[in-house]
């Protein structure tokens, strides 16, 4: 057939290394390698533990948001609402802790004394407000079929909006100090972050998510192909609304994150956090047309914006100069991409 | 003569203003090719996505096996063992043959890995190299994405697929019109091959040499309705053209 006669052969499994070559994380790979090793060759204390231990606790929020991205652009959507999401989650967070654990006689003080039931009460109110954004938007890509493009366009508007409507502007402060003392700065074994522990953990049980189960295979089916997916069986309305409400509550996790890291809402921070988020997804080698891409792409391309901008600053050289490589890098990537994908059309 | 084993009793179905079909008939036996011909238009794909639970018609009757139902699904009509290779293929381009085949039915890994999903791709790999060299297709590597493959390859691929699941019925939307010579023989032969097992084809077809070739049986529509239904010993390609077009007016019963 067409010169290829050569039976199907049994094919052996193929290893990390070959798969991560024909994926083109190995050439990020190279790449995030050798800019570690040019800021260390130039200035020795870039591989300090502890400023390593400084970019990964500052990267990891971003990380959780990347790696849902990962499945949202695979499954050839997008979702730019992640940043509200993300503030709106802390909000209701931080105001939930406040209202159980608020000191009534003392309310200057907060609930910064309140302890971990207040604590896990708040979280658990913050994870459900970034789901529930994540459903709004499920619903309105799936359902109501408005382009995903559009549809977290308009929930980044409600969600920042309602944002400042629940905190009339002004970022919440009296955070329990435990929840900063562990989860925002606290040390795991006294040399990881907590939250790099957890930003690591959502990346690899979700990287596995996506490279082995069904749930991860319907995403790349649907991403591929929308309606053969329809075809075969595949429910593709409530798998996209699974994989927007998972982009939410990762977005609540996220903000969760934050919170306890800043020890307030930090409303006014978080405007680029979308952007960040696909860049990193794209920089990783994840197709923005869907039904390609990886996790281990997506946490390189994570870590090289972050390890750019934390080796200018150590090399001495302005480092918003990492803003204007990154988005370099970023158009270089999907042009590369585009071009691969007409070569193959006309093959 | 035979319970027909799968059967549309005069169904209607109509896009906004354009009646697609109109109480249009069609029978299908149990080991036989029946080739489904007509014009542009005629409501050769309308009938096909009625038959396979794509859209549901509005008025009229699917029977299968003898007994009225109502397909309202594709999952639903492929649960009864009716496959149909689209003329688009309907693969996921990004996957892999394997993948492919398995779409929408993948077998998980035993015990508590299959419980969180975990599929088992070293037996659907194997399943599929398995099926795909019953089928005497021909494919270079089975971890290769379909978007690498040649037309040839893809449509094996989807050929392949729907074979592998149809255990009644299968539809084939113009299932040569990208192929080569050599490659349109062998799927020509795959379809003798599927009937031999006692499977339904149902080839949809322009090309009237090859429905002349493979088909045991000729079903004609027009305008939304079946006007004529041969055997094929004794049909010429006039007889089939005039039944197409009108100019040969023949009864929906007559064979």
């Amino acid at each position: 057939m067409s010169g290829t006669s050569k039976a199907l052969p049994a094919r052996p499994p193929a290893t990390l290394a070959s798969r991560l070559a024909t994926t083109n994380v190995l050439w990020i790979f190279v790449v995030l390698v050798a800019l570690v090793l040019f800021f260390t060759a130039v200035q020795p204390n870039f591989a300090n533990p502890l400023n390593i231990r400084s970019i990964a606790a500052d990267n990891a929020a971003l990380l959780v948001l990347a790696v849902g991205m990962t499945f949202v652009i695979v499954s050839a959507g997008i979702d730019l609402s992640i940043g509200s999401v993300l503030i709106f989650s802390g909000v209701v967070a931080a105001k939930v802790m406040l209202a159980v654990g608020g000191d009534p006689r003392d309310p200057s003080a907060g609930a910064a004394d309140a302890g971990w039931g207040v604590i896990g009460l708040g979280i658990l109110a913050g994870l459900l407000a970034g789901l529930a954004w994540g459903v709004i938007n499920g619903l309105l890509v799936a359902k109501a079929r408005v382009p995903p493009l559009i549809a977290t366009l308009g929930t980044l508007g409600m969600a920042l909006g309602a944002s400042y409507l629940l905190t009339g502007g002004t970022d919440v402060r009296g955070i329990p100090r435990q929840l900063a003392g562990t989860l925002g700065f606290g040390l795991v074994l006294n040399s990881v972050p907590w939250l790099v522990v957890i930003a690591a953990g959502v990346a690899v049980v979700l990287g596995l998510v996506l490279a082995y189960t069904r749930f991860g295979r319907y995403t790349y089916a649907i991403g591929s192909n929308p309606e053969a997916a329809r075809r075969v069986g595949i429910r593709v309305d409530r798998h996209l609304i699974k994989v927007y409400a998972l982009m939410g509550l990762l977005s609540g996790l996220a903000g969760v994150m934050s919170l306890a890291h800043f020890s307030t809402t930090t409303i006014s921070g978080h405007s680029a956090d979308n952007l960040a988020a696909i860049a990193a997804v794209v920089l990783g080698g994840t197709s923005l047309f869907g039904g390609s891409g990886r996790v281990t792409g997506t946490v390189i391309g994570v870590l090289i914006p972050a390890v750019l901008q934390s080796g200018f600053v150590t090399i001495g050289v302005n480092p918003y100069w990492q803003n204007v490589a990154v988005g370099a890098v970023l158009v270089a990537a999907v042009y590369l991409d585009q071009v691969r994908r007409r070569a193959r059309e006309r093959a | 003569m035979t319970t027909p084993l799968l059967e549309a009793r005069a169904l209607v179905k109509t896009y906004g203003h354009v009646q697609a079909l109109r109480g249009a008939n069609f029978t299908a036996y149990a080991g036989e090719v029946v080739a489904l011909i007509g014009d542009n238009g005629a409501g050769k794909s309308t009938l096909v996505s009625c038959l396979s639970g794509t859209s549901q018609a509005d008025a009229g009757e699917v029977w299968f096996e003898g007994r009225q139902v109502r397909l309202d699904s594709p999952a639903h009509a492929q649960r009864l063992g009716i496959e149909v290779v689209y003329q688009d293929l309907a693969l996921a381009a990004d996957l892999d043959p394997a993948a492919n085949l398995f779409l929408g039915r993948e077998l998980m890994r035993p015990g508590v890995l299959g419980w969180f999903g975990v599929l088992d791709r070293r037996r659907m790999r194997e399943e599929a190299t398995a099926a795909f060299g019953e089928l005497g297709i021909e494919l270079p590597d089975a971890g290769t994405r379909v978007s690498s493959l040649s037309g040839g390859q893809r449509q094996s691929v989807a050929v392949a697929r729907s074979v592998a699941w149809a255990s009644k019925v299968i539809f084939m939307d113009e299932p040569t019109a990208a192929l080569g010579v050599v490659q349109r023989e062998r799927v020509l032969d795959v379809m003798r091959r599927v009937r031999d097992r006692g499977i339904a084809v149902v080839l949809i077809s322009h090309n009237m040499p090859e429905v002349l070739a493979v088909a045991d049986r000729v079903e004609v529509l027009r305008l939304g309705q079946r006007v004529a239904r041969f055997d094929i010993a004794g049909v010429s390609l006039d007889d089939l053209v005039g039944a197409m077009t009108g100019a040969l007016d023949v009864t929906d019963g007559a064979a």
